[in-house]
């Protein structure tokens, strides 16, 4: 027996037995950060369960929220959104494409002096509204714009 | 593995005007590639800045996120020299975390 390649053999299996504990901790992360995750609201597939698992149902229309975006959409790969909250003590700010196939896009936290402001850039499947969902002082507020898509960005 | 950020941090009085662009796949896992196989899922779904070490920003993404996402921010009372540092995770695990320095205004 070539005692050599005993060893070798050895070691690789030390070596695979790390690297499963390796995959095992990755995974474990993975799962922390899911949990953070809001996976019940970005897998809703209709608006209002989005607005439902955001905790938004009551929310109510608000003049203080400005939706920046354009009118038309030549390519639904990259809209531009930006939303600008002005009401005070803004904590979150969600960003939902009515149409698309899940429609939560996004969710943004704002705290230690973030203030009420994001700007993004998202896909678009189709011409839809696009609704701003700001919650501050735990209420909701929501504002929408439509924007029209001629190329859609979800394919 | 994942390319750097590009990270400005522009100050405007007391409030940064900061702009971060991320370069990531987002693949929406709806996509097919020229095999007519579905491309698998991957995007950016947590992304967290910080300002001094505080948090001020702690977003969560979905695939509807465009591709080599851009995120705009404003943050009051900051100055020229302050610490920005954002920190993306995607679903597959992988992050990737970049610092910026605040800059005078000009």
């Amino acid at each position: 027996m070539n005692s050599i390649r005993r060893t070798f053999l050895k070691l690789a299996g030390s070596a695979g037995a790390l690297a499963v504990l390796g995959t095992a901790g990755l995974l474990r992360t993975a799962g922390a950060w899911a949990a953070t995750w809001n996976k019940a609201g970005f897998e809703s597939k209709a608006l209002a369960d989005a607005m439902k698992n955001l905790g938004a149902t009551n929310a109510a229309e608000s003049r203080d929220i400005s939706i920046t975006a354009p009118d038309i959409a030549e390519n639904g790969a990259v809209v531009p959104i930006a939303v600008l909250s002005r009401i005070p003590n803004t904590q979150q700010i969600s960003i939902i494409a009515e149409k698309n196939p899940f429609p939560l896009a996004a969710t943004f936290e704002v705290a230690n002096g973030g203030e009420g402001y994001v700007s993004t850039r998202i896909k678009m499947g189709q011409t839809s509204d696009v609704w701003a969902v700001v919650k501050a002082d735990g209420k909701f507020f929501t504002a929408k714009k439509e924007v029209k898509i001629t190329v859609g960005g979800c394919g | 593995m994942s390319e750097p950020m590009k990270i400005r941090a522009t100050l405007k009085g007391d409030t940064v005007d900061l702009r971060v662009l991320m370069l990531h796949p987002m693949e929406t896992g709806q996509r097919k590639n020229s095999r007519g196989d579905i491309v698998p899922l991957h995007f950016i779904q947590s992304v967290v800045i910080t300002h001094n070490g505080k948090t001020v920003l702690d977003a969560q993404w979905s695939q509807a996120v465009a591709r080599n996402p851009f995120l705009g921010l404003r943050i009051k009372g900051a100055k020229a020299g302050d610490k920005i540092s954002v920190t993306w995770v995607d679903n597959k695990g992988d992050k990737r975390t970049d610092e910026a320095t605040v800059a005078a205004a000009s």
